[in-house]
Formats: structure tokens, sequence, C-alpha cells
């Protein structure tokens, strides 16, 4: 069940993802480009799931175990270090580079789009590097 | 001064399709307790623990057979990649080490923590859409790309 709740989720995101038009990088760039023509969408994108986001989180928060059984895994509060601001600029330069986060690029690789499957490769040798560089720390 | 690109923008597919993405998140946090942060999920795959991968994969699936699903009942909007193989291999480097440093992309904080009011996830989103505007700007107004 908790394999079907997640494949169903990921589907519903995804379509998200397309409806909105955050798929599309030349949309996410219009946002980026605040000095350009200005496209705004992708801020209701964030409203309009924040808005059932924070609805869901506020019950989340008050349950002991999920509705399938499973362990409530919420984020502890952390602190607000330099990595996570250095990591945040990492991919925020990324970002605007290419128009793609990782939810888009996954996306537009199930669409065929050949520049996507490139992106994801790059991501998650990315992502190896930082597992390497993780297993290296003392 | 700054000019609305009227043509390009959907306030109402974005609104649908954000309501679709928050959705999705508190499926993902209430019948199975976990975070719909892409990177995160995806990061998690490259770790893997017995028993944690499979509502991960599965994920990923469900998230690459969405354009799939679409198809069945509209055609697909285009989309645009205007960045060529260089670039986009760049992009996705910073992408991939930025958001495991960072904890997290724009489903993870930007959705999914601003959602849970977290300070850490604030942090990020203004960070990561700071450096955004920085480099689009850079490149497009500076460089002239």
């Amino acid at each position: 069940m908790i394999v079907l709740s997640a494949l169903f989720a990921g589907l519903v995101f995804g379509l998200g993802l397309i409806v909105s038009g955050m798929a599309n990088p030349a949309k996410v760039l219009g946002f980026l480009d605040l000095a350009g023509p200005w496209d705004p969408s992708l801020a209701f994108v964030m409203a309009g799931a924040i808005a059932v986001g924070f609805l869901a989180f506020l019950i989340a928060r008050k349950m002991q175990r999920s509705l399938l059984g499973a362990e409530m895994k919420l984020p502890a509060p952390g602190r607000t270090d330099r990595r996570l601001v250095a990591g945040s600029v990492l991919f925020g330069m990324g970002w605007g580079l290419a128009g793609f986060c990782p939810g888009p690029g996954l996306v537009a690789l199930g669409m065929g789009e050949p520049k996507a499957v490139v992106f994801v490769l790059a991501m998650l040798a990315g992502m190896v590097v930082f597992e390497v560089l993780e297993r290296r720390r003392p | 001064m700054m000019t609305l690109d009227w043509n390009a923008f959907t306030p109402w597919p974005a609104l649908a399709g954000g309501l679709l993405i928050g959705f999705a998140a508190a499926m993902l946090v209430l019948l199975n307790g976990r975070i719909a942060g892409i990177s995160g999920i995806l990061g998690g795959l490259l770790r893997p623990v017995r028993g944690d991968a499979g509502w991960r994969m599965a994920f990923v699936i469900g998230l690459l057979g969405a354009p799939l699903g679409y198809r069945m009942f509209s055609a697909l909007p285009p989309i645009q990649v205007d960045a060529d193989y260089g670039l986009l291999i760049a992009a996705g480097l910073l992408v991939g080490v930025g958001t495991r440093y960072g904890s997290g992309c724009t489903s993870g904080h930007g959705v999914c923590g601003l959602s849970r009011l977290s300070p850490r996830s604030l942090v990020a989103t203004i960070t990561f859409m700071a450096a955004g505007f920085a480099v689009v700007f850079v490149l497009r107004h500076f460089l002239k790309f």
C-alpha cells in the first residue's frame, strides 16, 4: 500500500507540474528573468501548492502514525547553517542555467526529451559526488 | 521598471497545477508519513536502506509516468529547452550537488517546507530563488545568451 500510494502521489505531482507549465524550462526561466518581460506563473503554482500543503501539514503534525500506519518522518527543526545556504546557492545557480529543477527534469525525461536525459544524468552524477564526499568526511 | 509578460502569464493553470502538487504532497505525508521532496527521494535511492527504496522508486516512476497519464486525456503541451548540452551538464551537476548539501529543492523546501512554516526552508527558498534570479540576469542581460 505504501508503494502504491507513493506511485499515485508521484503521478499526481507530475501531472501538477505539466498542468502548471512548470515542466517547461522556458516558462520557469520566464519567472526567473525579473529584468525581462516577467511571467509570475511560478508564484501562483507555489501559492496553490502551499495552500493545500499548509492544511495537510497542520493535520500531519498531530498524527502519531500515517493513515497507512507508517512512521511519520517529518524533518526535525535544524540549524540554518552554511551547508544549507551554500547548497541552496549552488542549486539556484544550476536551476537558473537551464530552468530545470529535479521534479520537472524527471517529468521532461518522461516526455522523452533528450535534453532532460542529459540533465537528469548530470544531476544524479552530482548527487553521487555528494555521497562520495560525505563518506569521506571524518 | 518591471514589465509583466501578459502573453506568457497563465494564472489559472498555474494555480490548478499548484493545487495538484499540493494534493500530491498531502497524500504522501498523510498516507506515508513522508515529505514530497524530489531531491531527497532521489538521494535516498543512492544510499539504499532495506525496506526504504520501494516507495521512493514508486514515486519516481509516478513522476516519469505522468506525461503518459496526461496523454490519455489530452495532447502534451510542448516544452522548450534553450540550454545546450554543455550548459545542461553544468546545470545538472550543480542541481545534484546543491540540493543534497542544501537538503532540498523547490519541492522539499519550496512547497513542503514553506507549508510547514520551516525557517530553514524559508532561508533555503529565498537563497535558491535569489541565485536563480542572479544567474538568469547575468546570462540574459549581461552575457546576452
